[in-house]
């Protein structure tokens, strides 16, 4: 294949992010012959040391440095790639909260084909690339077929490709600021102010080594209470997913997933959890993970160590109940 | 302040099981229930939720086939003004893109300030607000959960990212913005409700209308199309505890001690 594969790399205080590597390992499963580019926009010393470590990784660094890039914002990256990038280019972004600003955007700018959220590649031919999705919150997948030829922006499913640990010497490092950048770069129309930390709640379920996790299954805010009467009875601390938080049932800082705590208990209860990727993606270390869910196809199932499908109304009062009988007993 | 909010007919995710149907080609769409993307709820509710505040109208938009009407009038239940609904043979099949050029069409016809979208809906995408933004060239700002208007040119926002952490921005108007769940409670439609609106009319707009060039949208100007639909091979997958309910507390009791799961 003739056209570059390109790898945006998110970094933070001069380390590259965990997509890193996994991007760099999807562009060699797209296409085997790739030389992949790895392009990296910041600042400074910190900009330098992230450029060094992925160039160990790839064959090729394209760099861009401004000092008002020390904290990047899509709005702002979106037309300097637009300069740099090559008409027929494929550029792979992660698919988390910088990639969902960023892709959308760009794949118009560049007028290129537009894949978000693939999981896997299976395969480029003639210039169609087909690749797996899932719709559904990954309750089905489907495979897709992309005509890429013109250039494509892809998003990728973080922690869906296996980071190539892999050394390849040293990649060149090439500065593409003067390209991306004539002049100073203008303040735009969306300028960013600050970060407002996320709020410590009463309990740090980050610190648990039981939870007790509940999600849209629980249904009603008076059904609750169930979980946290498991919850004492095994010991352990009471989380959740998004929608539990959504609707206020809980605060925001027991919420496990990517947009809330990332938590690495020894045991894991996910009751009525379907377990969209953005939830599992807050699971950590080896935990020993059980699902209850009355849909035998929530996803779920396919991260649980045990599983059991029932309603967990029905059947959380009942094992409550049980495991309170065992202690007293 | 004008704002058009885009909103997609889906299958509720709280009322169905979804499974793929008998030849792969979709999923099973026999009995299932739909609704209006959880997102694009939120999204409306922010709107009136301005307006009322701001003054001005909420307007809200689907492409899709008749069917969408049901959604959109239940959002105009909820309090949105005026209901559009861009339909037409040709914009069958479209993928993200022609979603957003459809929309972006619709968009250049009104005089709006804010646009708002769900952040995602049943695909996972969450392509559409970026691409109608960078169509019409307007700032965006995508995972929004805080709106405050400032004046009638400028915007606060609050975007979600990583860890519960918060990204402040100001941004010029008009702009637009994918809405995230929890921005805010949307309020509930009673069936009442919905009668109010059932008589109302809601204009429908075809390519023609629109301007649009049938073969730039649908099927044919789509790069990226969907092939079929399967249920993954898992690996291991979970090992599923059978029997009565009593045999699986004592066998569950078993495993949660062997694990430290009670202290």
């Amino acid at each position: 294949m003739a056209q570059q594969v390109f790898a945006y790399i998110i970094h933070k205080d001069g380390v590259p992010d965990d997509t890193a590597l996994e991007l760099i390992a999807a562009a060699e499963k797209l296409d085997p012959d790739a030389s992949v580019t790895a392009v990296v926009a910041g600042d400074g010393n910190e900009l330098d040391s992230v450029c060094n470590e992925v160039a160990s990784s790839c064959a090729e660094v394209w760099k861009i440095e401004n000092p008002a890039l020390a904290y990047i914002t899509a709005e702002a990256l979106r037309p300097l790639l637009v300069s740099i990038l090559p008409k027929d280019g494929i550029v792979l972004v992660p698919h988390d909260h910088f990639g969902m600003d960023l892709a959308p955007g760009l794949s118009i700018k560049l007028d290129a084909a537009y894949l978000p959220d693939a999981v896997d590649f299976e395969g480029f031919d003639n210039g169609e690339l087909k690749a797996v999705r899932e719709e559904y919150s990954g309750q089905v997948s489907t495979h897709v077929l992309s005509d890429i030829s013109e250039g494509a922006v892809i998003t990728v499913r973080p922690g869906s490709f296996k980071a190539d640990e892999r050394k390849r010497g040293e990649g060149q490092i090439i500065d593409k600021t003067d390209q991306a950048i004539e002049g100073s770069l203008p303040a735009g129309a969306r300028r960013f102010l600050e970060i407002i930390e996320a709020e410590v709640g009463d309990v740090d379920i980050t610190k648990s080594d039981i939870l007790v996790s509940v999600g849209r299954g629980i249904e009603d805010q008076d059904n609750m209470e169930i979980i946290f009467e498991l919850a004492e009875a095994m010991g352990g601390d009471v989380s959740c997913s998004r929608p539990i938080v959504d609707a206020k049932w809980l605060e925001k800082s027991r919420q496990v997933g990517t947009s809330g705590q990332t938590v690495k208990p020894k045991v894991y209860m996910a009751l009525g959890i379907s377990g969209a990727f953005q939830h599992v993606g807050g699971l950590k270390g080896t935990p020993f993970v059980i699902a209850i869910n009355k849909n035998p196809r929530a996803p779920i199932f396919q991260v649980a160590d045990v599983g059991i499908v029932d309603d967990i109304l029905d059947f959380i009062p009942e094992l409550t109940e049980r495991i309170n009988e065992l202690k007293s007993g | 302040m004008e704002i058009l909010v885009c909103v997609k007919r889906v299958p509720d995710p709280s009322e169905n099981e979804i499974e793929v149907n008998r030849d792969g080609t979709d999923i099973e769409r026999d009995d299932l229930v739909y609704s209006v993307n959880e997102w694009d709820n939120y999204a409306v509710e922010e709107a009136i939720q301005i307006r009322d505040k701001v003054g001005g109208s909420v307007t809200v938009v689907s492409v899709g086939d008749e069917e969408a009407e049901e959604v959109i009038r239940r959002e105009m239940a909820m309090g949105a003004d005026k209901g559009i609904l861009l339909s037409d043979d040709a914009f069958e099949g479209s993928d993200g893109k022609g979603i957003a050029a459809i929309l972006t069409a619709q968009v250049k016809k009104g005089n709006y300030d804010l646009i708002l979208t769900g952040a995602q809906s049943d695909d996972g995408a969450a392509q559409v607000g970026g691409m109608l933004a960078a169509m019409l060239d307007w700032p965006f700002a995508s995972l929004v959960n805080f709106i405050e208007i400032l004046d009638d040119k400028k915007i606060k926002v609050g975007r979600e990212i990583a860890g519960g952490n918060q990204e402040i921005y100001e941004m010029d108007l008009p702009c637009v913005l994918s809405i995230q769940t929890g921005i805010n409670e949307p309020r509930y439609v009673s069936i009442r409700g919905i009668r109010k609106v059932a008589s109302l009319e809601i204009p429908v707009h075809t390519a023609g209308d629109l301007g649009i060039l049938p073969e730039s949208v649908g099927e044919t100007g789509a790069k990226t199309k969907c092939l079929d639909y399967f249920v993954p091979e898992l690996g291991d997958g979970a090992q599923i505890l059978e029997g009565s309910t009593d045999e699986i507390i004592d066998n569950l009791i078993e495993l949660l001690k062997a694990k430290g799961g009670i202290k």
